[in-house]
């Protein structure tokens, strides 16, 4: 899933500024599971910002809105009105809803509310963790299932360095070090042979480095003689 | 063209190596400025003192007069420079460049570190690259010397970067089983030298030169044992209880500690002078110790900012006169 995190709330009303029509759009998909930007958090982000413009001597009219998912033309096409209504939209979602609010609604001015933090898991109650960096070249079949792109501090596609000390990385000893994680595991199941195996230099085209990417799927595509 | 076909490089260090030299090299820190001056200095204080000086590239993060730059002008003061190039700060493309530079500028050694993580410098916010590891630059750096190739495939088609090809290793750091086969990853990538971590735990250190010379690595390249002294009690507790994949014994420690103690703390300088004394003592012991482990074709002094101690203990530990030829 994305994991989002909300923004300060003093950030928040920075980017609103003078707008006087605000609407929240809550997102109940990845930010609403990690407790960022679901309807819960859209209606107290909504209160906070009321109370806070309040004390501020500012009449501003602040209301929100949740839909399912803010990434999809079909859930965010029935806020085409309370969008219009508005002079800013604070988006809840993570930074794919805020632009896909954008390009549907190319006259509002929309705002994010969340930071964007990663692709990652709740890995327990209060605590998400990174999991995946969609590099675009999935290498988990020779790393044991352990990503070293997401969970290394260098991306050590032949790790470890030698900062790697009882289990923990160098930069930081709250980050487990994912080629000790690696060599655990693969040692377990008796697959050293990979940890040995030169792995040459990584083709980064596939991922962002290669320019902004796209899925064309031609199987999928509508044709316009299948459209009717 | 090379510059003796019989050698890889045709470098010192590496014609000295081969032919069966205990070798000894150095370690120099370039200037946070453009100051030239500074590396000439420290190029004089180690002139004479050792066969080959390591340049290092950005350390720990913090921002320096590039290695490459600093190496040319410890070639003009008659220092071979071990030019040390970090996967931290560079792609592909600008290593190429980079390799193809310092060829032209007369550099030979060149050692590929995986580089410090930005968060220790003086730039954490910084985006860091690590297109490359270090294993492969080693491969990469073989192609372009063995194969006349950049890493891309396309031919190198006059004069192809020769170097005599160093790699680090950190014989203590976790996993301890597997140092050595990562040691041997590094081998066979294409190493010709290899430069270790800090040494103080000479025992350890012996059971990995073990597992080593089982391996047949110490053949297949030579292996410069890392030493440097320390400088006070609080470096060495620091290294023992701070640094990961460090290992300084309790004993050692306490060696330190007895060095100053009769020493009040307001006659600073004696009190200092006594721990360096200490230090060197205990970095020439080790050096000794180092030599009768079987593998071990030399030592990398690094003498972190205190360049003058590199020409004291190899003095001491008998390796003067340096350059050997």
């Amino acid at each position: 899933m994305i994991v989002g995190e909300q923004k300060p709330l003093q950030e928040i009303k920075e980017l609103i500024g003078d707008a006087e029509k605000v609407l929240v759009a809550g997102c109940g998909t990845c930010v609403a599971v990690c407790f960022a930007g679901g309807e819960r958090e859209a209606e107290i982000l909504t209160s906070a910002l009321r109370l806070a413009f309040r004390g501020d001597g500012k009449a501003k009219e602040v209301e929100e809105v949740t839909v399912q998912r803010q990434c999809e033309w079909e859930y965010i096409d029935p806020l085409a009105e309370q969008v219009a209504a508005s002079d800013v939209v604070v988006s809840l979602a993570c930074g794919i809803g805020v632009q896909t609010l954008v390009e549907r609604f190319p006259e509002a001015w929309i705002v994010p509310g969340l930071n964007t933090t990663f692709l990652g898991m709740p890995q327990e109650q209060g605590i998400w963790v990174e999991r995946c960096q969609a590099c675009g070249n999935c290498i988990l079949g020779v790393t044991a299932g352990i990503c070293p792109i997401a969970r290394c501090s260098k991306q050590l596609l032949n790790g470890p360095c030698g900062g790697s000390q009882d289990g923990r990385c160098e930069v930081n000893p709250d980050m487990e070090c994912a080629w000790q994680l690696i060599y655990d595991r693969l040692s377990k199941m008796g697959r050293l042979d990979l940890m040995v195996t030169f792995q040459p230099a990584k083709d980064w085209s596939a991922s962002r480095d290669g320019g902004p990417r796209k899925i064309v799927r031609q199987d999928l595509l509508m044709l316009p003689e299948e459209g009717y | 063209m090379s510059d003796n076909n019989a050698y890889k490089s045709g470098s010192r260090l590496e014609k000295l190596l081969r032919a069966g030299h205990f070798v000894a090299t150095g370690e120099l820190g370039p200037p946070q400025s453009a100051d030239g001056e500074v590396i000439r200095e420290k190029a004089r204080l180690l002139k004479g003192k050792c066969d080959a000086v390591n340049i290092t590239d950005n350390q720990t993060a913090i921002v320096r007069m590039s290695s490459i730059g600093s190496g040319a002008i410890c070639i003009q003061e008659g220092v071979e420079p071990i030019v040390q190039m970090t996967c931290r700060d560079r792609n592909r493309l600008a290593m190429q460049s980079d390799l193809l530079a310092a060829y032209a500028l007369g550099m030979r050694n060149l050692l590929c570190l995986t580089g410090d993580h930005q968060s220790f410098g003086n730039h954490p916010t910084a985006k860091n690259v690590h297109d490359l590891d270090s294993l492969q630059l080693i491969d990469m750096m073989v192609r372009m010397r063995d194969q006349k190739t950049f890493l891309c495939g396309d031919p190198i088609k006059t004069v192809e970067p020769r170097f005599f090809i160093g790699a680090a290793a950190n014989p203590f750091a976790d996993p301890f089983d597997f140092r050595p086969y990562r040691l041997a990853k590094k081998v066979a990538a294409g190493a010709d030298f290899i430069q270790t971590q800090l040494i103080y735990n000479v025992e350890k250190f012996a059971e990995y030169m073990r597992r080593v010379r089982e391996m047949g690595l110490h053949e297949r390249a030579y292996i410069l044992a890392g030493v440097g002294p320390l400088k006070t009690p609080g470096m060495a507790r620091y290294m023992r209880d701070k640094v990961p994949g460090m290992e300084v014994p309790d004993a050692l420690v306490e060696r330190m500690d007895a060095a100053g103690r009769d020493i009040p703390k307001e006659r600073k300088e004696a009190r200092n002078a006594a721990w360096r004394e200490e230090g060197i003592k205990i970095a020439v012991e080790l050096i000794e110790q180092l030599r009768q482990i079987e593998g071990v074709a030399g030592v990398h002094i690094m003498s972190i900012e205190w360049e003058e101690g590199v020409g004291i203990i190899a003095e001491r530990a008998g390796l003067l006169p340096r350059p050997l030829s």
